[in-house]
């Protein structure tokens, strides 16, 4: 398939949302307009999972950041209700570059499982201010938002926010795309591969991993903003571990280093933990099948079947055998 | 503020750090031997107090409690490591997401076998008394678990230091490869020690029960606890996780006493700056 096409494929998948989702339910629109939300965080985690090869167990913090700066301006100060609101974006994004910026000087040195453990330990000490905090953050409880901003177009109203968190997830999508395809991405990707090959070729890769950190950073505090206004509330549950496990969870299912593939991953998730948990009391075993066969059968994520297919002349049952490299 | 306050406070973070020891001890273990980050670690604290429960229902015996509970845990982390994370191979991301997979598949399971309802584990009359020294009064059933967790700790570091199969261990958290080549069967050391992690791990839960209670979301309260044990006290390493239990045990106590609104902060924090500055953790072998 030629990049042309994907790229067809993906802006006509994004036409046939705007088209067909206003015409759903009102439940349907808010959980579409969830997961385009919390899908701006999980392509900010692929490019640290798929193209530096970063896997971080703390992305929820910069949701969490930018979600809670919105609901504290609105509803302390009654910011960003207004043409504000686009203030507040710029703030958000900031807000969440700089925490990366502080927890990457921590983070970046360390590689593999370290990486892991130290991003999940940068992860929980925000979860402790959240759920601690109580005069900042509302402790356990959260803090709820209330309305949602006003200008010119109103965004109480569910089809006209979604659009708007539509657009905002088009343009993150294709700012990230132009990122991961610049030659600061495709380093990224060689470092990915070898980072000592790409450090005698003279590449400073502590700066360039960094950066992407702190590129993820920004785009995990949009996605933070968005997310505020889209559930209303934020309370300790969206900066839990959990959350960014989920966010891992949702990269590797759609594919990881594909972007897009975190998008199909986030709406299959978002789909079993808020749609399925109202049809059925055992959604949970289904998430957890989707976890373990996930890592057992789709390596390469959704996004790597029709290449799998392929490569088996279409036949889906001779399954190739995981290779298990020894411990 | 009087000398009282300290000494009660110090007593209690001992003594949770005594329970913490328990959890992170395994955990810590675990990821010496097989490089593992263990997100199910804490379902079996959860799920060992939820057996024990059970088996105090059918038979009325708390002490019969405890073994039964870590035994039939211990089981089941050895029948995950077999069945599911031996094929895997070594791939931390993976391992990870198939550990929280299970995590949530356990916590569906205690849903529907145990309800989601709060339960306490009320240990025998004899524990829930309170004794007197030099004018405070200390409950038994801390004491206890203080004991409880300094046997394990003199059980497990003897058989660690003192027998072959201790040496062979230490042989994988230190180097893997090289023990594999000198003939030591890594693959069965991996599949006992996480065995034994689960065991430990549920048998905090059992002996947590009494006071943390047993409830849905224990499981990920613990984790990341026991966590910060195994970080902080440095990774396969015995020594350490006493100590970075007790050290998370009185961070823990003192930080919700002193300064409540930044208490957790105060405990990820050095976390999080240890494993920038010596990713082994403070103990931890080389």
């Amino acid at each position: 398939m030629t990049s042309r096409l994907k790229i067809a494929i993906v802006i006509a998948a994004i036409a046939a949302l705007a088209i067909v989702v206003p015409f759903t339910s009102s439940f349907v629109i808010l959980l579409a307009t969830r997961a385009l939300a919390f899908s701006i965080l999980v392509m900010s985690l692929d490019i640290l999972l798929g193209f530096a090869g970063l896997a971080s167990l703390g992305q929820a913090a910069y949701l969490g950041v930018g979600a809670y700066m919105t609901a504290i301006l609105a509803t302390r100060y009654q910011f960003g209700l207004g043409y504000d609101f686009w203030l507040v974006v710029v703030l958000g994004m900031l807000l969440g570059a700089a925490l990366a910026a502080l927890f990457g000087l921590l983070a970046i040195r360390a590689t593999g499982v370290y990486f892991l453990m130290i991003t999940l330990a940068l992860g929980q000490c925000v979860w402790g201010l959240a759920y601690r905090w109580n005069s900042l953050t509302g402790g356990d409880n959260g803090i709820n938002l209330g309305v949602r901003p006003k200008f010119g177009i109103d965004l109480a109203d569910q089809v006209t926010f979604f659009y708007v968190v539509l657009c905002f997830f088009a343009l993150s999508l294709f700012a990230m795309y132009v990122l991961v395809r610049s030659p600061f991405g495709r380093s990224l990707a060689g470092i990915r591969e070898r980072e000592l090959r790409m450090k005698i070729l003279g590449y400073n890769t502590w700066l360039h991993k960094y950066i992407a950190f702190v590129i993820a950073g920004a785009f995990g505090g949009l996605s933070g903003v968005l997310w505020a206004h889209t559930a209303g509330i934020i309370s300790p549950v969206n900066v839990e571990l959990t959350t960014s496990v989920d966010a891992l969870l949702m990269a590797v299912l759609g594919g990881a280093g594909t972007l897009v593939g975190g998008v199909i991953g986030a709406f299959i998730v978002v789909a079993l933990r808020e749609y399925l948990s109202t049809l059925v009391p055992w959604w949970q075993y289904v998430l957890g099948a989707v976890y373990v066969l996930t890592i057992f059968y789709l390596p390469s994520g959704l996004m790597g079947l029709p290449e799998r297919i392929r490569r088996h002349g279409g036949a889906l049952g001779k399954r190739e055998k995981l290779s298990a490299a020894p411990s | 503020m009087g000398v009282n306050f300290w000494l009660i406070q110090a007593f209690n973070g001992i003594s949770y750090g005594a329970l913490l020891f328990l959890v992170g001890s395994g955990l810590s273990l675990i990821f010496g031997v097989m490089r593992i980050v263990n997100l199910s670690h804490g379902s079996y604290f959860l799920l060992g107090g939820y057996v024990a429960l059970t088996v105090i229902w059918t038979t009325g015996s708390w002490v019969l409690a405890i073994p039964v509970a870590a035994l039939a845990i211990g089981a089941v982390g050895l029948a995950m490591e077999r069945v599911f994370l031996r094929p895997l191979g070594f791939d931390p991301l993976r391992q990870v997401l198939l550990t929280v997979g299970f995590a949530f598949l356990f916590q569906q399971a205690a849903l529907d076998i145990w309800t989601g309802n709060n339960f306490d584990i009320n240990p025998p009359d004899v524990l829930t008394t309170s004794v007197q020294v030099g004018g405070l009064f200390l409950p038994l059933y801390r004491i206890f678990m203080i004991a409880t967790a300094a046997v394990i700790g003199l059980v497990l570091w003897l058989a660690m230091e003192k027998t072959r199969m201790g040496a062979m261990v230490r042989a994988t958290v230190d180097d893997a490869q090289m023990a594999r080549g000198v003939g030591i069967d890594t693959s069965r050391i991996s599949m006992l020690i996480f065995a034994l992690g689960a065991f430990l791990a549920a048998m905090g839960g059992v002996i947590g029960g009494a006071f943390l209670g047993v409830y849905p979301g224990l499981d990920f309260e613990m984790l990341p606890l026991a966590f910060a044990v195994v970080i902080i006290g440095g990774m396969g390493s015995l020594g350490g996780a006493a100590i970075g239990a007790l050290l998370v045990g009185l961070a823990d106590n003192f930080g919700k006493a002193l300064f409540p609104e930044v208490s957790y902060f105060t405990l990820y924090a050095p976390m999080a700056l240890i494993l920038a500055i010596k990713p082994t953790g403070l103990f931890g072998r080389e």
